[in-house]
């Protein structure tokens, strides 16, 4: 599979606070990442350089061979979700539509072909029987549903989500994973993801970037997620158990 | 009451009120949906500080209202995503504008008149070459708002990722406070500085609360606008009470009974 994104000696500094210290990583085609770490640790800031958002204090990123660069149509984002207000007066099919358009000069003229072309992936994303609701009153995962929605539209190569499964129940959450993980089959799309919980995510995902203190780690989820290697990263003693499944990292939040 | 339509000063007042009040409508969309209202009315303010001062000064007040109203809005728009506490420093900048229009008009010692058509409007004064120049501004304000319209709606949504698409975010919010800016200074003729509001909010506040459709919304809070200024024109012309009192009342009116239908419904 061919490399979509290579991170060579990336150091990211805001000022004086160091955010990231020499990250290296590489993502093949079709991947589906889970980038995990505690707050701080500087993962949204990771995405943000993928976008173009920021530049690099010193390193290289490279995303489907060239560098980042703003209103890139092959990436695909979502940024951390926060609830919109109950009385905001747009409709779900408007947000899609910036998904579409939203960067072109005037109006949108309605078309048969751009009406299609937003139903469908709202029909796609299981969310078409909302489309002419107002926003505000959506649940917090259907408008996460929506923001996904919004960032396929350009058909893109590499989806980036900034905790997509924050904020959201156990179930609406299930089915956020469920229709990435269709989606990632279907469309062959490369997707990172940030969260702060591997464990809903542990069945689906090829690898898990995680990140402390600005540096990372990168490997398979049990590879990484282990009492040694995560104490390395932290600095400190840190205790990784598994039961049921499911993997729980004490003393986390802590250091 | 039909032949008041003839007299010239109410026909340059309903097509004069009928541009400001598309302007205002399309403009005050926006404003709401960014919830920047606050700095729409802290606009005003500063662009009575210019008007007075242009008065003073012995230039026509409009010059004053749109130099101080543009200058105000950049400033706005270049310090408040900066600024975390931004209704506290609008605030402070507000009180700062209306003092030095306090100021101006003390040290103006002519007709108080100036002053009160500052504060409260001047829609049935205006003449010819008014009416020209609003119609000017109005057309060129709504064209180029017709131009930022799908990006400008995309970052007020949503600016990360309006950013990340290539939306130039930033340029966008200074041309929006520049845009809010000259609308300010049109409405400020109709409704004066006090009740710039009834122009830039109360119709759109209005028919958002009618349809969820961005487009629709703002030609409702349009014919809204005009209906609400005309109405009020008229009435005013009759009873010889001021213009911008019916206006208002007219816009808490409706605006009132849209909320009372929500409650039955």
């Amino acid at each position: 599979m061919p490399t979509v994104i290579s991170l060579e000696h990336l150091f990211m500094k805001f000022g004086e606070r160091k955010i990231l210290q020499d990250i290296n990583f590489s993502v093949e085609e079709g991947e589906f990442i889970a980038i995990l770490g505690p707050n701080g640790a500087g993962k949204s800031t990771l995405l943000k350089l993928l976008l173009g958002l920021y530049k690099p204090s010193s390193g290289k990123i490279f995303i489907l061979g060239k560098e980042p660069r703003r209103g890139n149509s092959d990436i695909g984002y979502a940024p951390q979700h926060r609830m919109l207000e109950a009385d905001l007066a747009i409709r779900a099919r408007d947000v899609v539509g910036f998904g579409l358009d939203g960067n072109k000069w005037g109006i949108a003229l309605p078309s048969k072909q751009r009406t299609q072309k937003i139903e469908r992936v709202l029909r796609e994303v299981g969310i078409f029987h909302i489309a002419d609701m107002p926003v505000g009153k959506l649940s917090g995962g259907q408008q996460q549903l929506l923001l996904i929605a919004q960032a396929l539209l350009t058909d893109p190569k590499i989806l980036l989500l900034d905790e997509p499964l924050s904020n959201i129940d156990i179930a609406h959450g299930q089915k956020v994973i469920s229709l990435l993980t269709k989606i990632s089959r279907e469309r062959k799309i490369t997707i990172l993801l940030v969260t702060h919980d591997i464990n809903p995510l542990l069945s689906v995902v090829s690898r898990v970037v995680y990140l402390v203190h600005g540096q990372c780690v990168s490997g398979k989820p049990e590879e990484v997620i282990t009492s040694e290697k995560l104490s390395r990263l932290y600095g400190t003693s840190i205790e990784v158990i598994k039961t049921k499944g499911r993997l729980f990292v004490i003393g986390e939040e802590a250091s | 009451m039909w032949a008041l339509l003839h007299y010239s000063f109410i026909q340059n007042a309903l097509l004069s009120s009928a541009f400001v009040a598309i302007v205002a409508a399309f403009a005050g969309y926006f404003l709401l949906i960014r919830r920047l209202t606050f700095a729409g009315h802290a606009i005003s303010h500063i662009g009575f500080a210019g008007a007075a001062g242009a008065v003073w000064l012995g230039f026509d007040p409009v010059f004053g209202l749109l130099l101080f109203t543009i200058l105000g809005g950049i400033g706005i728009g270049i310090w408040g995503n900066v600024l975390r506490e931004r209704d506290v420093t609008i605030g402070i900048f507000l009180t700062l504008a209306l003092s030095l229009g306090i100021l101006f008009l003390f040290l103006y010692q002519g007709y108080a008149e100036q002053a009160y058509s500052i504060l409260f409007g001047t829609i049935l004064g205006i003449n010819t070459q008014d009416v020209f120049i609003t119609a000017l501004l109005s057309i060129i304000v709504c064209g180029l708002l017709l131009v930022l319209f799908r990006p400008l709606l995309f970052a007020s949504f949503d600016a990360d990722v309006a950013e990340a698409r290539g939306v130039p975010v930033r340029f966008l919010s200074i041309m929006l406070l520049l845009i809010i800016a000259v609308t300010v200074s049109l409405s400020v003729q109709v409704v004066g500085v006090l009740l710039i509001f009834t122009l830039l909010v109360g119709p759109v506040a209005g028919a958002m609360r009618l349809t969820q459709n961005p487009v629709v919304t703002i030609l409702i809070a349009m014919v809204l606008g005009i209906f609400y200024s005309w109405t009020g024109i008229l009435f005013a012309a009759l009873t010889n009470l001021p213009v911008s009192f019916f206006i208002a009342t007219l816009s808490f009116g409706v605006y009132l009974l849209i909320r009372m239908r929500e409650l039955l419904i």
